[in-house]
Formats: structure tokens, C-alpha cells, sequence
């Protein structure tokens, strides 16, 4: 079966692990990895299994987009450098993942809003952040049966499985969480708080979500809606799981999560990291299989 | 030559945390009428820095963390305006406070910060030590539950925040867990690695009683600014009580600046009163400092305790086994949820 070929931009711990993903999709296969340190391990690691890899960044890929024929590009590597990554790819009608905290593009939560951002053939889709895919599905399971007034997460994260790019720049990693939760998760105002624990050996990632709901909660509704979506994010992180909740106390819902990860670049404890690699696969794979099918067809952005 | 001789002539910078750890004690309730109370009081002895924020500092108004009835921007507006000479700090921790909080909390009137990251963590706080600086704000780089890192360790994180910008580095005891050689050890390390215009400062909690003589044991290490708090208003035991802790320095020689009586008459007269609950080394708090437990999980526990049927103290010695540090404050109620389950006490969550 045809697949469509990608690039993945950036060689930390979130584009490795996207190879191993990539590598198991049906419809997608992983061809470049381009990095800016020529004696990074990372590109290595991506020569080893496979790839082309260029270390003089976005502008080492740019002239094999059209031989070797890339459609999608996943970006992991900062906020400051995507847009211009973003234009020059767009511009060879390359689609964008975007793995950064940039959020040019429309945020994408697979099992919320997915097959909206595939209608409109967007070019560049958003992936918030691992916080975001663990508890956006979770409050908009319950915004979507009542209103959400407020909704607050707490991501706990492994410190091991927290790279240098998202440390030096939390402030980022907390606004766009933040937003998301309004805008993808639907409550009328969000909060995101994480916390990085150094404890050996490494914690599972943990997930609390709040929400406070504007009327009485409907204790039965709310619960079955958030086991269903617990089901719909299961299909692509199996080890998606709810630990405690949710209970109700007022017009507070609480629900604790856990996320393990399948363990293909790190150990299972960074399903932060899974939950990312995941949905971004998920993405590209839809977007993949209508353009496999014929349905749509991604088209090259003008130059400005 | 004994060690209470070569203090003499010391100069300690004290900073108050009972309008900020106090907080924690008083559930975040502290109204703005009443800080100001406080802080005028605090300022009119002399106290060089007041820290006014909710208990989790900037940010810290959450579900996680409970609502005060006022803002930061509130609380901090009402006190600075009214300081004669004393300089109103605040807490922010990355991951929950940001940088458009500090402006804000600047532009109110905060001078002074505690960039607060776990002991270990100091890597996720360049961006807000090097915004206070830019603002021109006194940093201080806090490493927090310093239990959990050795002095080799601590001495890096601490070099980490002063080339961010830091003016001062602290070594925090926010379980209270320390003994005097713990701090010495962390202290002295600080002090080798960091540069010598580099100041040290020390934060206690008082879970095992040892608020005072680890403070003298930080300073004759090398520190010179510490942490406390009128009445010891703070989560757990309490912090360094800091009326004592001046009176204490008054004995050795050294140098605070304040009036010794008119913060006994601040702590006596004004905090005492405002207390919810006594605060003492009680069975849950000597269960933090023994444990090596977070000092905010306190009250936290004990209303998990209510709704689950399993013991404050059980709930606490479990999140010390599992690790938890500030912040995780989500995992007390699943702590006790599981551990409730576990002894087949369903139906009480």
C-alpha cells in the first residue's frame, strides 16, 4: 500500500519517538530528520533507523521536498523557529504538525476536533501539548454535556522525560495549555499547572482535572461521557487510564488520570511524551488516508 | 574562640512569610484588611521584606490550591502603599505562576521575588529570574524540599539560577525535614560554588523544632538573609518563628535592624489571634518533618482524612514514600482514594 512520506523536524526526545510511530502507521513513512547539530545523537539514532537526515536545519530539507515527494512535516523543535519553518514547507504544499507551542495553526485534540481540521484541509494543525491531549478530552467530555464555567488541569510529569526546550520556556507550555482548554476543551475560562518531579525511579505521568460546572452536574451523564472519551483516546494510547474519579463535590468535577506510554523511545513512565507522538501520528494518519483516498488534496500556499 | 563569639557583628536580612506561607495555615483566607494590619505592624519593627501573595504565590488563586478572597495584585497594591522602609516580596513558582503575573505583581508594587522550583529543577526558571531582573526586582532563586538533593547537587541547581541572574540563592526546608548538618552542608557547598557577591538565604519550617538552630547553622555556613515568620503563621509547624529567631540574634550579636519587642507585640498581639488552629509540632506536623513531607500537604490531608476514612497521618507518610513534591496536591485526595480502596473503605469518595 502507497504511504505518504514525512519529515520530522527537530531530533529530541519527541521526534524519536515520532520515527518509531511513524515507522508502524500503515499510511505514513518517516524519510527525513532534520536537526541543527551534526554530532547530535539524535540524528544518528534517525540514520541508524533509516533516514535521511540533514544538520543545517529546515533549509537542508527544502531542496528534496519535491523529489522525494514529503507531504507532511511534524515540527518538535521551538515555538521562536516554527513559523518560518512552517512558511517555507507550506509554501511547497508540505502539511504541518506542529509540535511546538507556537500554535499558528488551528489546536487539534484527535478525538474532539480532528475530523474538522481534515474538512478544511488545514496546513498547519496545532498539538498544544502533552498536558493539553492528556486533559482536553476530559473536560470537553463533561463541557459537552453541561456548561464548564472553569476548568483547571495539573499535569505532573517525570523529570526525566521533560526535554530543555519545553524547561527553558514553561511560561509557553502553561498560555497555550490554558487557552486550549477554552477553546478546544470548551469551558469558559482554563487553568494549566504542571509540576516536574525528579522522584526515582520515574513517576507515571498523572493528569488531574477540575471542572466546575455551571449548573447542579448531572452526576450519571457526565461520568458515562467521560468513560466514552476515555475510550476514543484508548484507540491510540492504550495506556490512556483513569485511576480515581470523577467525583462530585458542589459543582465540582474531579477526575484523575494516568498515562503510560508504549515505551519506544523512553520508558513507559513518559506518556507525556507518548501522548504527544501519539495524537500528532493520529493527525497525520487522517489526513493521510483522505489524501490516499483521493478526498482531499493539499495545496501549496503562495509565497508572500 | 566558640561559635556564638564568631557571630558577633553578623548582618541578617530577615524576610516574613506569614502573609505568604501563612496563607497556607489560614486556608488562604487572610482578608486584605488584614494583611495590611500585619504588614504595617511588621514594617513599623523594622522588618526589611514582607512576601504578600496567596500561599502558592502568583498564580497560586486555583482549585488545586484554594481562592483567597482577594488577588495578588490586591493584596500587594494594599501593603506596598502603605510601607514606610520594609519592601513587599512575593512568591512565583514556574509551572504555575508566569511572567505576566510578575509585571503584574510589580506594577502593584512588589519589589522583591522568591523564583521557587524544586531542589532539583532549577533549569525550569531562567525566564522568570531574568524578567525580575529586567524589572529590577531583588531575586532570589528558592530551592525548594532541599532535603532531596545532596550539597554537591544543590550547589549546582543553586549556579544554575545565579547565571540566570539570581542575587541571592536559598536552600528551603519546606518539609522541615532538616537537621543543623543538613543545612551547614547545603550552605557551605552554596557558598563555594557561587560567586562571592552571591548572597545565601535559608527558609525553615519548624516540623521537627529545628526552625532556630538551622537558621544559626545556615549563617554561620555562610548565609545571610533568612526566612521566618511572626508567630511561626505558616504551613505545617510553621516557619523559623521569626520574633524568637530575632531575639536570638540579639543574644549572639548579630545585626537585624528590628525592634525585638515590637515584633513580639506584632506576633502576641496581632497574629496569635488571627490563628485558625495552634500551630505546634502536632502528630501531623511532626508526621511531615519526620517523613520529609511537603509542609502545604498538611491541612490537605486532613480533609482528604475527613472523606476517605484513612488517617492524616498514613495519607502523609504514603506521599513521602511515593515521592511527592510541591505542587502535587491533586495526588493527596488520589492518594487517599487509592489507599481507601485498598483497605475496602468504598463509598466514602
Amino acid at each position: 500500500m502507497k504511504k505518504i512520506r514525512c519529515a520530522l523536524i527537530g531530533s529530541g526526545n519527541i521526534g524519536t519517538d515520532l520515527i518509531y510511530k511513524i515507522q508502524r502507521s500503515l499510511v505514513l513513512e518517516p524519510v527525513w530528520m532534520v536537526g541543527i547539530d551534526p554530532a547530535s545523537e539524535g540524528l544518528a539514532r534517525a540514520r541508524e533507523m533509516g533516514l535521511k537526515t540533514t544538520a543545517e536545519g529546515v533549509d537542508g530539507l527544502l531542496p528534496h521536498v519535491l523529489e522525494d515527494g514529503i507531504q507532511i512535516a511534524f515540527d518538535a523543535t521551538s515555538a521562536y523557529v516554527h513559523a518560518e519553518n512552517s512558511r517555507k514547507l507550506n509554501e511547497l504544499g508540505v502539511m504541518m504538525i506542529d509540535l511546538t507551542p507556537a500554535a499558528i495553526g488551528p489546536l487539534c485534540v484527535p478525538p474532539v476536533n480532528l475530523r474538522e481540521h481534515a474538512d478544511r484541509v488545514e496546513m498547519n494543525v496545532n498539538m498544544i501539548s502533552c498536558a493539553g491531549q492528556a486533559t482536553i478530552p476530559i473536560v470537553n467530555a463533561v463541557s459537552r454535556v453541561q456548561g464548564v464555567g472553569y476548568a483547571e488541569i495539573v499535569a505532573s510529569l517525570s523529570s526525566k522525560s521533560v526535554g530543555p526546550g519545553t524547561r527553558a520556556n514553561l511560561d509557553e507550555f502553561t498560555y497555550t495549555t490554558s487557552s486550549a482548554i477554552e477553546r478546544v476543551g470548551g469551558a469558559k475560562k482554563g487553568k494549566a499547572l504542571a509540576i516536574i518531579n525528579p522522584a526515582e525511579p520515574p513517576l507515571i505521568m498523572r493528569n488531574t482535572i477540575y471542572c466546575l460546572t455551571e449548573d447542579e452536574p448531572d452526576h450519571v451523564r457526565i461520568t458515562e461521557s467521560i468513560l466514552q472519551m476515555i475510550g476514543e483516546v484508548q484507540k491510540y494510547v492504550p495506556g490512556y487510564r483513569l485511576v480515581n474519579g470523577p467525583i462530585y463535590d458542589g459543582n465540582k468535577v474531579s477526575v484523575f488520570m494516568e498515562v503510560a506510554g508504549l515505551g519506544d523511545y523512553l520508558p513507559r513512565y513518559a506518556g507525556n511524551l507518548d501522548i504527544m507522538t501519539a495524537a500528532a501520528t493520529r493527525t497525520a494518519e487522517m489526513f493521510a488516508k483522505e489524501i490516499l483516498a483521493g478526498k482531499i488534496k493539499l495545496k501549496a500556499t503562495e509565497a508572500v | 574562640m566558640s561559635e556564638t563569639k564568631s557571630l558577633q557583628g553578623r548582618k541578617v536580612v530577615l524576610h516574613d512569610m506569614c502573609l505568604r506561607d501563612g496563607m497556607h495555615a489560614k486556608r488562604e483566607q487572610i482578608g486584605v484588611e488584614q494583611m495590611v494590619k500585619v504588614a504595617t505592624a511588621l514594617d513599623d519593627a523594622g522588618v526589611p521584606y514582607i512576601q504578600v501573595t496567596h500561599g502558592a504565590g502568583l498564580g497560586g488563586n486555583s482549585l488545586q490550591h484554594g481562592f483567597a478572597p482577594a488577588s495578588n495584585e490586591e493584596y500587594i497594591a494594599a501593603v506596598a502603599s502603605r510601607m514606610k522602609q520594609a519592601k513587599v516580596s512575593v512568591l512565583l513558582i514556574p509551572g504555575l505562576g508566569t511572567m505576566k503575573e510578575l509585571q503584574a505583581a510589580f506594577d502593584a508594587g512588589a519589589r522583591s521575588v522568591h523564583v521557587a522550583t524544586h531542589c532539583t529543577e532549577a533549569d525550569t526558571s531562567p525566564q522568570h529570574i531574568a524578567f525580575a531582573r529586567k524589572l529590577g526586582m531583588d531575586t532570589t532563586g528558592f530551592l525548594m524540599m532541599a532535603h532531596l538533593n545532596d550539597p554537591a547537587g544543590i550547589a549546582a541547581q543553586g549556579k544554575l539560577m545565579e547565571s540566570y541572574g539570581a542575587h541571592t540563592v536559598y536552600v528551603t526546608d519546606s518539609a522541615g525535614y532538616m537537621l543543623p548538618e543538613d543545612v551547614r552542608a547545603r550552605v557551605a557547598a552554596l557558598r563555594e560554588a557561587l560567586d562571592p557577591a552571591t548572597e545565601i538565604g535559608f527558609h525553615g519550617h519548624h516540623n521537627l523544632g529545628m526552625g532556630i538552630a538551622n537558621s544559626i547553622a545556615a549563617i554561620e555556613a555562610g548565609a545571610t538573609r533568612i526566612d521566618g515568620s511572626v508567630a511561626g503563621l505558616g504551613a505545617g509547624a510553621g516557619n523559623t518563628p521569626l520574633e524568637v529567631f530575632a531575639a536570638v540574634c540579639e543574644r549572639m550579636g548579630m545585626e537585624t535592624g528590628v525592634d525585638l519587642f515590637k515584633l513580639m507585640d506584632a506576633a502576641e498581639d496581632i497574629i496569635v489571634p488571627m490563628m485558625d488552629h495552634l500551630l505546634r509540632v502536632d502528630r501531623e506536623s511532626l508526621t511531615l518533618g519526620f517523613a520529609g513531607v511537603y509542609s502545604t500537604f498538611l491541612l490537605h490531608a486532613r480533609r482528604a482524612a475527613e472523606r476517605t476514612g484513612v488517617s492524616a497521618r498514613d495519607i502523609l507518610v504514603e506521599l513521602g514514600r511515593k515521592k511527592m513534591i510541591g505542587g502535587q496536591e491533586d495526588m493527596i485526595m488520589d492518594t487517599a482514594m487509592t489507599m481507601a480502596k485498598a483497605r475496602g473503605l468504598e463509598g466514602v469518595a
